[in-house]
C-alpha cells in the first residue's frame, strides 16, 4: 500500500486518490440558477438584510496588495439585444504575481468576486489588480486573463469563459489557449478594451459577435 | 503541472437550448463550446471558511424571523454528502440555497404569484461542508409554483443549491427535488435534462432514520461535483 500522496504545493483541499478503481458517481446534473438566484447569493442586495453581514464576493481587494488597480465593467446581452437583469457573474483570478489565494496569493486580495448586476441596466462591475501571468499546464505562460462564470434564468448550464486583455497583444499572441481557437474570427469576443477607465466586456449569449465560451 | 478535472459529461447535464423551457431559446449560445484542458485558472477556486458563517446560517426557519418567531410550513432537514465522481467527500465546500415559503412565494420584487408572503421567512440560507463532506440544513418545505412559461406550468417543490467545489471548474448550481412529487415529471425545466435517470439522482429521499420525532422530518440529498484526477505518475510530475 502506497503511502498517501503529498497534495501539491501546500493546497490543503485536495484529497488523496484513497480508491482510484472504486465505484464512480455520476455529477449531479445542472439545473437553471433561475429568476431568483440572487436570494441566495445576494439576498442584502435584494434588500433581505440581518442574515448574513455581507453579500459574499462583493469585494475583491481586502487590503494593500500589490499590482494595478482596474475595473472591469460588462453587461451580458440575450439573442435579442437586451442586457440580462438577472444573472449572477462570477470571477476568479490570479493576483498581480500570477497566484491565487490560497495558493501563495497576494495578501488582501480574493481573487473571487459576484456581482448581481446593476438592478435597472444589468452592468457588472469588479474592482480588482490586473492579474499576471499563470502557467498553462505544460508550464508556457498564459496571456492575463479572468476567469467568467456566467448563470441566470434561462441558462441550464453555467458559462464559462475567459476576459483576455486587448492591450496585451504580446501576451495574448502566445496565448496557449487563444492560438489553439479555430475560428480566430471570433477571438476578439474575449477580450476587454480599455474605454473611460475601465476595462470594458460584454458578454453576447447570442449573435453575431457570440462570446466564446469553454468547456472546461 | 497540476492534475486536471475529469471532463464533463455534456450528454447528462441540460444542453443550452431546451425550447420547452422558453427562456433558454434567446439565451443559449449557438456555437458549441471550445473544449480546453484546465488550468491553474479553473483547478483552483475561492476558499470559505466555516468562521464566516453566522450560528443561524443554515437554519432557514429562524434566520430571517424575528425574534421568538419561526417559518411557517412543514419542518425539514436536509441533510447529506458532498462527493466528488470518483466517491471522494469534498469537504470545506460551500452551499448557498435558496427556495420559496411553503406557499410557494419568493421573497423577491418580481415575483407575480399570489400566494402570500412568511414575514419570518427570508428564503436563503448556508452551509460548508465538514471534514467528511457532510453538510445539513433545516428548513420548511417549500410549496410548489405556477410560472409564466406554457399557459399552465408549476414548478414542483424544490431547493436551489449553489455549490463550490475546490476548483472554479466544479462550480455548479442545480435543484434538489422531494421523493414522490408528481409535479417533477411535468415540469418543463426538469425536462431540460436528458435522462430519467439524471432527474432521479437531483431527488432527495425521505430518510426516516435522520428525522426529528415531533419535529422534523429528514430528507437527504447527496451531491456530486467533478472529480480530480490523480494518479501516482501525476503526481510525480508535480515534483515530488
Ligand atoms: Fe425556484
Amino acid at each position: 500500500m502506497a503511502a498517501p500522496l503529498t497534495p501539491s504545493m501546500g493546497n490543503p483541499l485536495s484529497n488523496p486518490p484513497s480508491n482510484p478503481l472504486g465505484e464512480r458517481f455520476k455529477e449531479s446534473p445542472s439545473q437553471t440558477a433561475g429568476p431568483y438566484v440572487h436570494i441566495g447569493c445576494t439576498p442584502n442586495f435584494l434588500g433581505i438584510e440581518g442574515v448574513y453581514p455581507e453579500d459574499l464576493g462583493t469585494r475583491m481587494i481586502t487590503g494593500n496588495p500589490d499590482g494595478e488597480r482596474i475595473t472591469i465593467k460588462g453587461r451580458v446581452i440575450d439573442g435579442a439585444g437586451n442586457a440580462l437583469k438577472d444573472a449572477l457573474i462570477e470571477v476568479w483570478q490570479a493576483d498581480a504575481a500570477g497566484k491565487f489565494a490560497g495558493r501563495g496569493g497576494a495578501e488582501g486580495f480574493a481573487g473571487w468576486g459576484r456581482s448581481p448586476g446593476d438592478m435597472t441596466t444589468g452592468e457588472f462591475t469588479f474592482e480588482t489588480v490586473k492579474p499576471g501571468r499563470v502557467p498553462a499546464p505544460d508550464g508556457r505562460p498564459q496571456a492575463p486573463h479572468v476567469t467568467f462564470w456566467i448563470v441566470a434564468r434561462g441558462i441550464n448550464l453555467g458559462l464559462h469563459t475567459r476576459m483576455y486583455f486587448a492591450d496585451e497583444e504580446a501576451a495574448n499572441a502566445e496565448d496557449p489557449i487563444l492560438t489553439r481557437i479555430e475560428h480566430q474570427s471570433r477571438v476578439p469576443t474575449l477580450l476587454a478594451k480599455k474605454e473611460g477607465g475601465a476595462y470594458r466586456f460584454d458578454i453576447h449569449l447570442q449573435g453575431e459577435n457570440e462570446t466564446i465560451f469553454f468547456d472546461i | 503541472m497540476t492534475n486536471g478535472f475529469t471532463a464533463r459529461d455534456r450528454a447528462w447535464h441540460p444542453p443550452a437550448l431546451t425550447p420547452l423551457y422558453k427562456t433558454s431559446v434567446a439565451r443559449s449560445p449557438r456555437f458549441a463550446p471550445i473544449g480546453a484542458a484546465t488550468s491553474l485558472s479553473e483547478e483552483t477556486g475561492p476558499v470559505f471558511g466555516h468562521d464566516m458563517l453566522g450560528a443561524k446560517d443554515n437554519d432557514l426557519i429562524t434566520n430571517f424571523a424575528a425574534p421568538g418567531e419561526m417559518a411557517i410550513g412543514p419542518r425539514i432537514l436536509v441533510q447529506g454528502r458532498v462527493r466528488d465522481e470518483f466517491g471522494r467527500p469534498v469537504p470545506h465546500c460551500l452551499l448557498e440555497v435558496w427556495q420559496a415559503n411553503a406557499g410557494g412565494r419568493y421573497r423577491h420584487k418580481k415575483e407575480g404569484y399570489l400566494a402570500p408572503l412568511d414575514p419570518n421567512f427570508g428564503g436563503c440560507g448556508r452551509c460548508i461542508t465538514d471534514e467528511n463532506g457532510f453538510y445539513e440544513f433545516r428548513t420548511v418545505k417549500p410549496g410548489p409554483y405556477p410560472w409564466p412559461n406554457g399557459p399552465d406550468d408549476w414548478r414542483p417543490a424544490h431547493i436551489h443549491v449553489s455549490v463550490f467545489g475546490h476548483g472554479f471548474a466544479q462550480r455548479l448550481i442545480t435543484q434538489m427535488y422531494f421523493e414522490g412529487d408528481p409535479m417533477i415529471w411535468q415540469c418543463p425545466i426538469v425536462g431540460t435534462i436528458p435522462t430519467r435517470e439524471a432527474i432521479e439522482t437531483l431527488v432527495a429521499r425521505l430518510d426516516r432514520a435522520g428525522s426529528i420525532p415531533m419535529d422534523a422530518l429528514c430528507y437527504r440529498f447527496d451531491i456530486t461535483l467533478r472529480g480530480r484526477r490523480q494518479t501516482m505518475f501525476e503526481n510525480r510530475m508535480e515534483g515530488m
